[in-house]
């Protein structure tokens, strides 16, 4: 397929935001005052889980440069990102569930003196009992004892028993089961920005927050309703993102206690985090402990799937529903699996709350799976390339689960990576102590469903033009490194045929910007971009109906399409079965000239993404317009001696629909692989008696420059059928297929599996060692929780294999010009 | 954004002003060079120093000399050290320690006295108060017990400096600077046993130089275990020097770092004066270094592991060096 | 020389230091590091914190050239030696090579370890005209970056070397950036 060309979109040309970034421009949230600006500080939990018998803030607030101090009693609102748990506060009222839950905050004239305050504060705990693995969450608590007061029972917050499509005779037709557990661990963030948010109350009654977030628009619904002031007055602006990750995507305790703390003082307040604190806030990956229980064919053909989680969930709810459904959700949209069974359990665990980190608890799973799919291709002899492309899903199909796929170039990923890195002959063919390991993976493009049910738009883009050509986009996405800005400044330019320079933007701003529901789930390039594309066609439209009547070009030719218009570098030219004709306008004549027919031109795009769900309770998890694919292979060393892994290189290919600009695509690639390392290798919430061991950038290892592998990168365009110009995600996806790459070449290069991270030195020689004994060399949990499931929701699979004539029929939208 | 804690800052007229201001505020004051070490321990209120006596414009503890014996300033940085001939000739272990130190930026801040000062660490003291505070404080500092090996009497806060057992294996010595004159001893007589004082030097005592025999058929070498390539302070560190006379050993010498509250001194003469290095002897030394690494659970990566890869480098140490002495 | 007051409650000393070739003298308490004072006494927001403990790069500055980490210096101990920052870096108004090469090769994502990596590789291009790849690697290793997978800084830092000279270019020193694309859409 000949894709269509484009004049900016698919042009690796600089971010829009890069050179501000180079020269230290941007204005980061902790960078900015504000006069008479307060400096706020909270004070954090001493103890894992208690409760709170007094707090003496005598002694701080007689200090001098204190302006006042919150606590509970003062913000007495629950919130939580998801609305069926809202279960955060943001001071504590009554009782602590983590070292580091906050409970006071004071303003003062500046940090150190904030900070002097909060050490004056004395608070006496009562400890209540403490649940701080998957195992004691499981386990009967007593009423005083369970963390919070909702949920199934005990300690466990949410449970989910799904079964699709007949399980039993699935596995009665298995040639083969196989069975075996996996543990992913728990990892931060560490975005190099820390936390900040400056909120200032006016004597308009009216509060501005600027925070560095990737969800304006929820910070903006969780301030009204815990400050319980009408969200008109509050106004909104997230700052240029840091580095988010997920890490800044719920509504967080110093962005309220800044708020707070501005009301009651009438001056402005900033609260920005320690990386301690960061660790507290977290929200970062839940660590999974996984069973897979596959049975297959004696080709390697799936005929059924039984899948369990047991998800760490901290202390609180946040995006944990999502997030454990997550665990059960993508698994289908890869592979063909006939019946499939998805069991998962979150438990609630007295230390810092995990929520969305990329690739939103998608990875644990994958990673499971793919080191599964590595053991049934070696046990059946098969080439794990060959086996995975023999069981992918169909492209315009629907799952077992109900999850609709549309574009899927997996099939080329993998043949894209296996050749780039001479895979086939590598495998099983280097010397001992090195090898290769392939794995793939899926994303989503955009979640299906908003976080609270609604019909309303995902994502709206405003857009105005000026009399002098220039071109303002409006729209409340925030760029957080990922190149959202590019993306909108990118597609705008395109459809007017201008360039970027010439857009200008207004994002993430509640009072001035139209909604985007912000940076999470990879929904921005794809939903934005749609609604981008719209809002500029609106506008092309009136300027070409404005050059038509100057250039004298009949209406009806335009319409039939013997003779149209193109916008592009600036002209708007005239065409006659696709031949210039020498007729033509400048862009700035067409502004003056459309502006005199029609008045000030502006314009709204907006997009909804279609009701994708599937006829259960959880079904609004998984569905998105468009799955992303991926292919790895890693090729590692293996010290045999020390156990240590050094990757060597990896190859992937990313199914990303069309790459609106390459090199920025390249570089969520290489980000997300990066990231991926950290994790596989080092990267670990590790706590003693529920208390963060390591909570500083030091001893919480990341890699560094030294660390990081050559990257060889294929981008797979498939000009999908609903994105922008066929565009689907690429911010998240290329993280999932590298950590069971990595564990697959691992186990090519010294044959043992490690099947638990990180995949340390100590846990490799450990695995060696078994191999000298003579067994099988293997690492991995050891025990799996018997939990007493709650009766299966069975659902019926529909239309799988029998794709529908609608999907069929999908018009392909490959914007040609006009 | 974590602060320093008020101080005053002086800055002496020369080496013995400094070692006399220290001896004025006793308890409480506390010498900076290159902060490197000591800012971050402040900032999270590891000790109290509200006197800090400033080093870093004192031009005599800058020098390098090279004259029969190579004599560096305490305030030479680590990355000026790796800079120099004299010392890159005669004292690779020494090279191969400073430029295995942190970082890039570190490096260039800090000096090698701070590096031989460098405060002993453990995972429950490099933590905030606060962090300290809700874990229960330990013996090192406000507490009574140690968290790590609870039925201790003492504290065993590892020794963290990557250049002391280097300097070490090297047969160097130190200058002490007090208020009534100056000794000289022994790098390795700089430390003792015990994970909160930690150095025998007196609080009112500045090191000032730091001397290094020449020898010049010594080879030696410095290794490092840790997990990144940067950033990471030693969670081993093996210093290793070799001279040989023919194929027979001469001279050798083995210190370990980050293994215990002091850098460790092998006793590896007894197995290789006067012999060839087989493999067998190796492994000898090996095991002999292994028996006396003793590090415990309040480092970076598991101890037992730390304790496995005594053995492998130690014994690839002294295989670079026979390598680079043939 | 530029004025700048701080109504501190702790001993305030008077300083004198020289920030991207102006002089600034300030009344400030000694224990504010140098990345405070820049940040909140001058107003050079530019230089950026991860986690005031030496641990992230982020607030590299240049001291008389060399990359240092501003959270961990006193200004006393640098009153007479030029600091330089991310503000001091463009010339004339026009940007620095390295800061285009940032800019156009994707090496900028947040932004937030741009300007110390900037300082860093600044520093290594003054002292090293012709980098190679494992040359940069060592030299920004004290640079923390959660966004790049550091592959793209690399190739700017190497693209910008190569621009700055490309006059007295010597072709063959093995300085070839590591990541390559292949494939469709790219270069
Ligand atoms: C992120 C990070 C990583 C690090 N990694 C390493 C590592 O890998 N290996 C390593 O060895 N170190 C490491 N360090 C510690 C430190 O940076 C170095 O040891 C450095 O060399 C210390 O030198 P300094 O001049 O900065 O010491 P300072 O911080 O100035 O002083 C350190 C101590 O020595 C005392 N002192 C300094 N100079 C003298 C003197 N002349 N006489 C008497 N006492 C003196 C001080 O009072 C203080 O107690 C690391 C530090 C950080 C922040
Ligand atoms: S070794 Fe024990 S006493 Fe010493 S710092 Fe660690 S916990 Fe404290
Ligand atoms: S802020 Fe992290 S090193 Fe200075
Ligand atoms: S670009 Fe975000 S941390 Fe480097």
């Amino acid at each position: 397929m000949s894709l269509t060309k484009y004049s900016v979109i698919g042009q690796s040309v600089p971010r829009v935001d890069g050179i501000r970034k180079a020269t230290g421009q941007s204005v980061y949230a902790d960078d900015f005052t504000l006069p008479r600006m307060l400096y706020g500080k909270l004070l954090g939990s001493r103890r894992p889980h208690a409760r709170i018998l007094s707090i003496d803030t005598s002694k701080a607030k007689a200090m001098p440069g204190v302006k006042a101090i919150v606590t509970g009693e003062d913000l007495p609102v629950k919130y939580g990102i998801l609305p069926v748990s809202e279960d955060e506060y943001p001071l504590e009222v009554d009782r602590v569930r983590f070292v580091g839950d906050p409970i006071v905050a004071v303003a003062a004239v500046d940090e150190m003196t904030a900070e002097e305050a909060v050490r004056a504060i004395e608070v006496k705990y009562e400890d209540l009992p403490t649940s701080f693995e998957i195992s004691e969450g499981l386990a009967a608590v007593g009423e005083t004892s369970r963390i919070h007061d909702y949920g199934p029972h005990d300690n466990v917050h949410k449970q989910i028993n799904l079964e699709f499509g007949d399980l039993d005779s699935g596995f009665d037709a298995a040639d083969q089961v196989f069975d075996n557990t996996y543990f992913y661990s728990g990892s931060n963030h560490l975005a190099l920005e820390q936390h900040s948010a400056v909120a200032q109350y006016g004597a308009d009654s009216k509060l501005t927050l600027w925070s560095s977030t990737q969800t304006p628009h929820y910070v903006h619904k969780a301030l009204a309703s815990v400050l319980k002031i009408p969200a008109s007055r509050i106004r909104v602006i997230a700052t240029p993102v840091g580095g988010g990750f997920g890490g800044k995507s719920d509504p967080f305790p110093h962005e309220f206690c800044a708020a707070k703390l501005s009301m009651l003082t009438g001056r402005p307040v900033k609260i920005t985090l320690t990386r301690e604190e960061v660790f507290y806030a977290h929200r970062g990956r839940h660590p999974v402990l996984m069973n897979v229980k596959l049975g297959v064919k004696n080709d390697g053909s799936i005929t059924a799937l039984d899948f369990q989680s047991f998800v760490d969930g901290g202390a609180y709810g946040s995006y944990g529903v999502a997030s454990t459904y997550y665990t059960g959700a993508l698994q289908t949209v890869t592979y063909k699996i006939p019946a499939y069974r998805f069991r998962g359990v979150r438990v609630f665990t007295n230390k810092p709350p995990c929520g969305p980190k990329r690739g939103h608890g998608t990875p644990q799973p994958r990673y499971a799976l793919e080191v599964h799919l590595d053991r049934v291709a070696n046990a059946l002899g098969i080439d794990p390339a060959a086996y995975r492309k023999s069981i992918l899903v169909d492209e315009y199909s629907m799952t077992v689960n109900h999850m609709r796929v549309t574009s899927c170039g997996l099939g080329e990923c993998i043949e894209k990576v296996t050749e780039g890195s001479d895979f086939n002959s590598l495998r099983g063919a280097l010397p001992v102590g090195k090898g290769v390991g392939l794995a793939v993976g899926s994303y989503l493009s955009g979640a299906g469903l908003p976080i609270y049910w609604n019909k309303m738009p995902h994502t709206s883009v405003d857009l105005k033009i000026d009399r002098g050509g220039g071109v303002t986009a409006k729209c409340m996405q925030i760029d957080i490194g990922q190149g959202s800005d590019s993306v909108l400044a990118m597609t705008v330019a395109e459809i007017l045929g201008i360039t970027p320079a010439d857009v200008n933007l207004i994002c993430a701003d509640t009072d001035t910007t139209p909604i985007d529901l912000g940076a999470y789930s990879s929904r921005v390039t794809f939903m934005m971009g749609n609604a981008a594309i719209e809002a500029a066609e609106k506008l092309r439209k009136k300027l070409f109906e404005a050059v038509a009547e100057e250039l004298h070009i009949s209406e009806r030719a335009l319409s039939e399409g013997t003779e149209s218009l193109q916008s592009a570098a600036g002209q708007i030219v005239h065409m006659v079965n696709g031949v210039p004709t020498g007729k033509s306008s400048s862009f700035l004549r067409a502004v003056k000239l459309a502006e005199s027919k029609f008045g000030q031109l502006s314009s709204t795009g907006s997009f909804t993404p279609q009701a994708l769900r599937g006829p259960y309770k959880g079904s609004g998890v998984g569905p998105t317009p468009a799955y992303s694919y991926s292919a790895a292979v890693a090729k590692v060393s293996v010290d045999r001696e020390t156990g240590i892994v050094t990757p060597e290189k990896l190859w992937v290919a990313h199914d990303i629909g069309r790459a609106i600009n390459p090199i920025l695509a390249r570089g969520q690639i290489e980000g997300s692989v990066y990231m991926a390392l950290g994790e596989i290798f080092m990267e670990e919430q590790a706590f003693r008696k529920g208390q963060h061991q390591f909570p500083s950038m030091l001893d919480y290892k990341t890699p560094t420059f030294l660390e990081m592998p050559s990257v060889e990168s294929y981008l797979i365009e498939t000009n999908d059928a609903e994105g922008p110009f066929g565009a689907k995600e690429v911010g998240q996806g290329p993280l999932l297929p590298i950590p069971p790459a990595i564990a697959n070449a691992v186990y090519d290069a010294i044959g043992a599996r490690i099947d638990e991270l990180p995949i340390t030195p100590e846990k490799v020689l450990a695995a060696l060692a078994l191999q000298e004994k003579g067994k099988f060399p293997q690492v991995g949990p050891n025990k799996f929780p018997d939990y007493q499931w709650p009766t299966p929701v069975k659902i019926d699979p529909v239309w799988y294999d029998q794709p529908p004539e609608q999907w069929v029929e999908t018009r392909r939208r490959d914007r040609s010009k006009c | 954004m974590l602060r320093l804690p008020p101080f005053r800052h002086l800055r002496p007229n020369n080496v013995s002003e400094a070692a006399e201001a220290l001896a004025d505020h006793p308890g409480e004051s506390m010498v900076i060079a290159g902060g490197t070490d000591l800012i971050p321990n402040l900032k999270r209120r590891q000790f109290d120093a509200s006197v800090l006596v400033g080093l870093s414009h004192l031009p005599e503890l800058q020098t390098i000399s090279d004259n029969g014996e190579i004599g560096i300033g305490a305030g030479v940085s680590l990355r000026n050290i790796a800079a120099e001939k004299a010392v890159v000739k005669s004292a690779t272990a020494l090279v191969e320690a400073v430029q295995q130190v942190a970082n890039p930026q570190i490096q260039r801040q800090g000096t090698i006295g701070g590096n031989l000062c460098v405060d002993t660490r453990c995972n429950y003291y490099n933590q905030t108060h606060e962090w300290r505070e809700s874990i229960g404080f330990c013996m090192k500092r406000e507490g009574d017990i140690c968290l790590v090996a609870p039925g201790s009497s003492k504290c065993w806060a590892v020794t963290s400096s990557d250049a002391a057992p280097a300097l070490m294996a090297l047969g160097a010595s130190v200058i002490l600077v007090g208020p009534d004159g100056e000794r000289s001893i022994p790098v390795s007589a700089l430390y003792q046993d015990d994970g909160i004082a930690y150095l025998t030097k007196k609080p009112d005592e500045i090191l000032s130089r730091i001397l290094i025999p020449k020898n010049d058929g010594l080879k030696s070498t410095y290794r490092k275990v840790r997990r990144r390539g940067s950033f990471d302070f030693p969670v081993l560190g093996v210093a290793a020097s070799l001279s040989m006379d023919g194929n027979k050993v001469s001279a050798a010498q083995l210190v370990l770092g980050a293994v215990h509250t002091h850098p460790v001194s092998v006793e590896v003469a007894q197995l290789l004066l006067g012999r060839t290095l087989t493999d067998d002897r190796l492994l000898a030394v090996a095991d002999a270094a292994f028996k006396a690494a003793t590090p415990l659970d309040n480092t970076d990566l598991m101890y037992a592991w730390r304790k496995k890869m005594v053995r492998v480098e130690v014994r690839r140490a002294f295989q670079d060096l026979a390598t680079r002495a043939n | 020389m530029k004025h700048s007051t701080f109504q501190a409650p702790l001993p305030a000393e008077r300083l004198h230091v020289r920030v991207n070739g102006e002089s600034y003298e300030i009344v400030a308490p000694v224990n504010k590091t140098l990345l405070e004072i820049l940040r909140e006494d001058l107003g050079l927001t530019g230089t950026k914190h991860g986690c005031e403990l030496g641990e992230c790069g982020t607030c590299t500055v240049l001291i008389d050239g060399d990359p240092m980490l501003s959270c961990l210096v006193l200004p006393v101990e640098v009153q007479g030696h030029e600091i330089l920052t991310i503000e001091g870096l463009a010339e004339g108004g026009r940007p620095h090579e390295l800061q285009v090469a940032f800019a156009e090769l994707g090496a900028a994502q947040c932004g937030y370890c741009t300007p110390g990596m900037m300082m860093s590789s600044k520093a290594l291009l003054d002292s090293n005209s012709h980098p190679t790849t494992e040359e940069i690697k060592e030299y920004l290793a004290g640079n923390l970056c959660r966004c790049t997978g550091y592959l793209q800084i690399l190739e700017a830092v190497d693209s910008a070397a190569k621009k700055l000279h490309s006059s007295q270019q010597d072709a063959d020193r093995g300085n070839t950036p590591e990541s390559t694309t292949q494939g469709t859409g790219i270069r």
